[in-house]
């Protein structure tokens, strides 16, 4: 077998002229990097030192940054994986679907631990949402999403993999929509329940931008801002107003990027829309060239949703040929603009636009301060305005159809509709596309989760309520969310649930800030003391003020949300947080003395003097 | 007034900050007038004799002895003060805290360049505490009052904080005397 997965794959280390042939076919320009190095790392499964090395000196880039690139995005590894990876999704709703029976047949199968690659080059690991919670548990082989696993389908992937050694032939039910397009070929469903009138409504292809270029940009923009339209990625900035800074700004360059790196556990709405709502999103980014003149578009695309690229890609060329997209674009002299694909690499942090902006200026993707803001300085230093993939779909049909067509949707200070991904303890997971200003008590209803303990809105940076909250309105001054909704039944362990969380951030934690960087690892560590039952009042205490300091002086909103799993719930269900009894003599409960010196027993082969410790002298 | 009972000890820290409470120099016959020393190096009593109304724990818990101790000064005192960053969060001993301890052990003793150690031995008498799988502050062992930063804290700094818990009062520490950069 060993022999065979080496004849099969080419050496880690590649070639001085294959380096340059990559670096001249994506441009000897550093936003390249990514591109570069996802290639390099696709061929010889791996970005060697020697690699490093190579790229950094063709394209004139401190070899550091090279390697802290590398070793700062998930996807991009310095050790040798397999030629077939496959990550398992460890997110919340996968764990309450059965993440740890599933991650435990993958070992079995496989035969190796987490992290490890097997003789034949099966490399096993585990990743963050992957953007399938409807459907978890999910994993991704290569490129290939394969979903509702159960331990039997698990190893019948493995058997097959073994076999032919191709991920794309695991797929042989097709999903439904454009999953089942010949350039995507996807057994990824899209569980569209409820598709509103908005998002998912038929799209006349040209229509917005034919629209807009008929006024003048600020025409265009004052629509935008009548429609009362804010930003759909969680924050709710006024796109509007967003889009006026971005004009005023001076710059000869100006570009419109789209945020498609939607990275917030529980959430997949965006791959929904991409999937079925291309054209519109795409129409939106024009819309969007053409108010701020910007003649440059990039769609900042997730690397879990690479298996859409091909697709996307297809979409963006028939939107050139007929016209929509490159030069003179709807006929209109002197309107130029296009719209290029930017991959990412597997880094939740790039969800935060300054973050995704040094992604795509091909560094690490770590936040910067605001201001400046994008819209000032923004992508190169030129003025950008980030978007997310909904807001442009938004912006669209406020085109198609009039700002008040879109403001007869939702409430006077959230107008129009929300794009929901409902995963969790619900009979009807999937995508809801409902008005703003719907009650949590309504949507449980839509998704068949009456009984609920919980609901996780706006994933976890957002916040967890429970049933006394359920009256509450979905919408920007109530519950805003980005779209994540994780229901929780009445067996749920919720501190599990905020432990997953906490796990998750001080994954993702970029390491920049201490508020953060340490932050998130002190919560852990409450959290564990709380779980094993050692946690007196004031490790209560504490964990709030953690909390409260990460909230408050964290450099991006990553550190400043990361704590909310935690302060939501210690206002909403503070049985959760119930200390032990101090210990009489004031010894810490969480001081755990056997298990302290249980390596040091091992070691010198000598027991503890504990039971002498525990009575002291003077008991 | 009656005098309050003090005792004092060093746990896994370097004695600097006992040298710091020595620095308070003529101070000290001041001290003598409104404090009496239960266990402490400084008179060499080896246990807590009775009740103190003030411990002072200078260094962290590096092995099961430092608990112990820690533990008989916390059931022997009302208040406890953290004396020093050894104290307060395991200070250069917790340099050791992210290496595994075998590790430590074998780079102490058999592979440090340094080490002259022909039988490879690593010492392991009876009489040796435990080590801890790492060093911990000392209010993560058990509850502590009051915290003076410093390394060490300067003789100031002691006798002011000192002097204000024994009359009853706030602390007031200028800003000179907790900066440390």
């Amino acid at each position: 077998m060993t022999a065979t997965s080496e004849s099969r794959s080419p050496s880690v280390d590649p070639t001085l002229e294959e380096v340059v042939e990559t670096i001249d076919r994506h441009g000897n320009e550093r936003t390249s990097l990514m591109h570069v190095l996802r290639d390099i790392q696709e061929r010889h499964r791996c970005v060697s030192p020697g690699a490093q090395s190579l790229v950094a000196e063709v394209m004139g880039i401190p070899r550091v940054e090279v390697e802290g690139f590398v070793s700062f995005y998930s996807f991009l590894s310095e050790e040798p994986w397999g030629d077939i990876v496959i990550r398992v999704c460890d997110d919340v709703p996968d764990r309450m679907r059965g993440f740890e029976r599933v991650l435990s047949a993958f070992r079995e199968a496989v035969g190796v631990e987490v992290g490890r690659t097997s003789a034949d080059g099966i490399t096993l690991t585990t990743t963050a949402s992957i953007g399938l919670s409807d459907q978890a548990p999910a994993a991704l082989v290569n490129d290939v999403p394969v979903t509702e696993l159960s331990t039997d389908k698990v190893h019948r992937i493995v058997e097959a993999l073994r076999s032919h050694r191709d991920p794309k032939k695991l797929v042989t039910l097709l999903g439904d929509g454009n999953n089942a397009h010949p350039l995507v070929r996807s057994m990824v469903k899209n569980n569209l329940m409820h598709p509103g009138p908005l998002i998912f409504s038929p799209v006349s292809r040209g229509q917005a931008i034919r629209r807009a270029t008929r006024v003048s940009p600020a025409e265009v923009i004052r629509q935008v801002k009548a429609a009362r339209l804010r930003g759909r990625g969680g924050a709710g900035f006024p796109t509007g107003m967003k889009w006026e800074f971005t004009r005023a700004s001076l710059g000869e360059r100006k570009f419109v990027i789209c945020n498609a790196d939607e990275g917030e556990p529980g959430t997949f709405k965006d791959r929904v829309i991409l999937t079925e709502r291309p054209d519109r999103v795409f129409s939106g980014m024009t819309v969007a060239g053409y108010a701020i003149g910007a003649q440059e578009g990039i769609v900042y695309l997730r690397a879990e949703y690479q298996y859409l690229r091909a697709y996307l890609e297809a979409v963006l060329a028939q939107r050139r040929s007929d016209g929509l997209l490159g030069r003179d674009i709807v006929g209109r002299p002197g309107f130029h603009f296009d719209i290029r694909i930017q991959m990412g690499a597997g880094a939740y942090v790039c969800g935060e636009e300054t973050a995704l902006i040094r992604s795509c200026e091909g560094r690490a993707g770590e936040p910067l301060n605001r201001p400046p803001f994008p819209a000032e300085h923004g992508f190169l230093g030129c003025p950008t305005s980030v978007n997310n993939v909904e807001t442009y779909c938004c912006i669209a049909k406020i085109l198609e159809e009039g700002a008040a067509a879109f403001n007869e949707y939702g409430t006077p200070e959230s107008a129009g509709t929300k794009v929901l991904s409902i995963s969790g303890d619900c009979l009807k997971p999937g995508i809801y596309e409902v008005a703003f200003g719907i009650t949590l008590h309504t949507m449980l209803e839509m998704c068949g989760a009456e009984d609920a303990r919980a609901v996780q809105v706006g994933g976890p940076s957002g916040s967890l309520v429970g049933p006394t909250d359920f009256h509450r309105r979905i919408c920007f001054n109530d519950l805003p969310t980005g779209g994540s909704m994780i229901v929780f039944g009445p067996d749920r362990d919720l501190l599990s649930v905020v432990y997953a969380f906490a796990e998750f951030f001080a994954d993702e934690s970029c390491g920049y800030c201490t508020p953060c960087r340490v932050g998130t690892q002190l919560i852990l560590r409450y959290l564990e003391r709380l779980r094993a039952g050692r946690a007196e009042a004031s490790d209560i205490e504490e964990l709030r003020r953690t909390a409260r300091t990460m909230k408050t002086t964290s450099r991006c909103g990553l550190g400043s949300t990361a704590c909310n799993p935690v302060l939501t719930s210690m206002e909403r269900f503070p049985e959760l947080y119930a200390p032990v009894d101090d210990h009489p003599d004031a010894y810490r409960r969480s001081f755990d003395l056997p298990r302290a010196v249980a390596e040091a027993e091992r070691l010198s082969g000598r027991t503890s003097r504990g039971e002498h410790v525990e009575q002291g002298y003077h008991a | 007034m009656t005098r309050k009972r003090i005792a004092t000890t060093s746990l896994a820290g370097c004695f600097g900050c006992h040298m710091s409470i020595l620095d308070i120099d003529e101070r000290f016959l001041a001290l003598a007038d409104l404090v009496e020393f239960d266990r402490s190096p400084i008179d060499d009593i080896k246990h807590i004799s009775r009740r103190c109304d003030i411990g002072i724990i200078e260094g962290g818990c590096c092995n099961e002895e430092n608990v112990e101790t820690l533990r008989e000064f916390r059931r022997n005192c009302n208040v406890l003060i953290a004396l020093g960053d050894c104290a307060t969060m395991g200070g250069i001993p917790a340099l050791r805290n992210n290496i595994p301890l075998e590790q430590c052990l074998l780079e102490a003793y058999r592979d440090g360049p340094s080490v002259q150690n022909p039988s490879g031995l690593i010492p392991n008498h009876p009489e040796l505490p435990l080590l801890l799988d790492k060093v911990y502050p000392c209010h993560e062992v058990v509850r502590i009052e009051y915290f003076l930063p410093g390394c060490p804290p300067s003789a100031e700094t002691i006798w002011q904080a000192l002097v204000a818990l024994l009359e009853g009062r706030q602390a007031d520490l200028p800003y000179e005397l907790i900066k440390y950069d």
